[in-house]
């Protein structure tokens, strides 16, 4: 386990060529949200691995179960960068995604996000599902951190097991909060907005 | 030829090694060595002091493209030197990394469609490593005729492995994917990247194996240097190619040869940078097998093709609307942008060689 981290942590940026630009933003432990565009199986692997090791430490990818606990590398890999796993298939009221994210991270962790639900074919990002809005709400402390995520979907596309080495790019922007009183899709908007505005930089 | 790298034990390995006669390094490649790695270390501290000076004083963006080249000259020496300490085969593995990685910066800036995604696992795992696997299998041989012939054959192997075998999976490999939108255009854009970066390449190491002789014309002396020098040699011409064109093109440039290419390639800097090339080259000849006209001959070929190489990779840039392969991802550093004029003069400097000085 002590060796498993920096080890899959080297061979996920060594196989992305991954470049981490940090763009009116600093690596920070401070607890954060960061959301991203999400083409390949190598996002949250990658976008973690990309982070300094003290704020890796304390950041969580939300994964999903289904996907995540099939066979032993997967369970081991999601074990190793301590993904929170979320069921898709048994989605109730009582007990959501957001209130299960919100009690896993406490007051330490940070979590790394994929608001667009699935992973889309890399041209363009789609629209984002509410979840992010209602973190915002439910936790206004937590700095939601846009990511864009360059080229991984060439590196490892859906429906692909055997990636293809070439150069990636992770851009990571500045943070931003829910305004007071703005209503959802203005601001699911407003952040898929932030993630593509990092694409242009 | 003298490959086998000998583990001496007794006193300072690395003096016994040097000083052996039939030792990798012998004593012109070691001079030449010295002089340029002087030549680099003044470089480095002219590039440093430079730097400090105020921005009014001297031209920054001059100052900043020197350092860069600098520091990726010692890279390159780096490379060259540790490449000839553990042997010829660990060269050939160094320089299967450096294609590996301008490969990746040509695929990353090429636009592939989804359909060539299992392309190009086999382009990268396959053909790149194949490729350096049967230049590698040709190093560490005996003098024998039998190892002579294997060497031949292995040869005959790596020249056609990309331009035959390549060109036949290729494009049909994509096919297999069906998908056949713009479909000559992706398979010769992959088929170019794997000629450049990995097939024209592999030619700088593959000097190495080659069982070289002083000229044709009298009774075919065997060569007393070592290959080591050559490869030195050759790689630091076509890099004074670099520099004296940029230089002469500075000092006298004003006809520019193809403004929408590149602008900075110019009449007065290509026909200055290679004539100062075809001087210092001659004076070189020491190093080589060549003697001085031939130095001078070799040196000449070398620079216009490192030209002919970087205006094609700046035509493929322009092309593709990039700077530099460095800014392709910002932070990388551009490997291709520093091998391009090498990978064309490889492989022509290689085969000239094995046609007019080498035994085989």
């Amino acid at each position: 386990m002590g060796l498993t981290v920096p080890v899959l942590a080297f061979l996920a940026k060594l196989l992305s060529g991954a470049t981490v630009r940090w763009i009116d933003c600093q690596p920070d432990t401070c607890q954060r949200v960061y959301f991203a565009n999400h083409t390949s199986h190598l996002d949250a692997l990658v976008l973690w691995a990309s982070l300094p090791r003290e704020v890796r430490a304390l950041t969580r990818p939300v994964a999903a179960r289904d996907y995540w606990e099939r066979g032993m590398v997967r369970r081991h890999i999601a074990k190793v960068f301590n993904a929170l796993l979320i069921d898709r298939t048994k989605i109730k009221v009582h007990q959501s995604p957001m209130d299960l994210m919100i009690r896993e991270i406490g007051d330490t962790y940070s979590l790394i996000v994929f608001p667009e639900g699935h992973r889309s074919t890399g041209d363009e990002i789609g629209e984002f599902k509410s979840g992010l809005y209602y973190l915002g709400k439910k936790r206004p402390d937590l700095e939601l951190v846009p990511v864009y995520i360059d080229n991984m979907n060439r590196v490892l596309p859906r429906g692909e097991f055997l990636p293809v080495p070439l150069l990636s790019c992770i851009t990571i922007g500045p943070p931003m909060w829910l305004e007071r009183g703005e209503p959802k899709t203005d601001f699911l908007i407003r952040a898929r907005d932030a993630v593509r505005r990092l694409k242009e930089l | 030829m003298g490959a086998a790298f000998t583990t001496a034990s007794s006193p300072p390995p690395l003096l016994m090694f040097l000083a052996d006669g039939s030792g990798r390094l012998n004593l012109p490649t070691i001079a030449l060595l010295s002089v340029v790695l002087l030549v680099l270390a003044i470089a480095y501290i002219v590039g440093q002091v430079l730097r400090q000076q105020p921005e009014t004083s001297v031209n920054a963006a001059v100052v900043r493209t020197f350092n860069r080249r600098v520091r990726a000259w010692w890279m390159m020496c780096a490379i060259l030197v540790f490449g000839f300490l553990i042997g010829n085969v660990g060269t050939v593995v160094l320089f299967a990394f450096v294609s590996f990685w301008a490969l990746r910066e040509f695929i990353t800036m090429t636009p592939t469609r989804r359909g060539d995604h299992r392309t190009l696992f086999w382009v990268f795992f396959l053909f790149t490593p194949l490729q350096y696997v049967l230049v590698g299998m040709g190093m560490e041989m005996g003098t024998e005729l039998e190892m002579a012939r294997k060497r031949q054959e292995l040869y005959e192997l790596y020249t056609i492995l990309i331009p035959v075998y390549g060109m036949l999976f290729i494009p049909a490999r994509i096919a297999l994917s069906g998908d056949h939108k713009r479909f000559l255009e992706r398979s010769a854009k992959i088929q170019v990247g794997l000629l450049i970066c990995v097939y024209a390449l592999s030619h700088a190491p593959a000097l190495l194996a080659l069982e070289l002789t002083r000229s044709a014309t009298p009774g075919r002396q065997p060569w007393q240097g070592n290959n080591f020098g050559l490869l030195f040699y050759f790689i630091l011409i076509v890099q004074l190619g670099d520099v004296f064109q940029y230089i002469c093109g500075r000092l006298f440039g004003r006809h520019v040869i193809a403004p929408t290419i590149n602008a900075s390639k110019t009449w007065e800097g290509f026909l200055g940078g290679i004539l100062c090339t075809t001087l210092l080259g001659t004076l070189l000849w020491w190093v080589t097998p060549f003697q001085y006209w031939e130095s001078a001959c070799m040196s000449l070929i070398i620079a216009i093709m490192g030209f002919a190489g970087s205006m094609t990779m700046s035509a493929i840039k322009r092309d593709r609307g990039v700077a530099d392969y460095g800014t392709l991802v910002q932070g990388h550093v551009g490997v291709l942008d520093r091998i391009d004029s090498i990978c064309f003069a490889a492989p022509v400097f290689f085969h000239l060689t094995k046609y007019f000085f080498s035994a085989a």
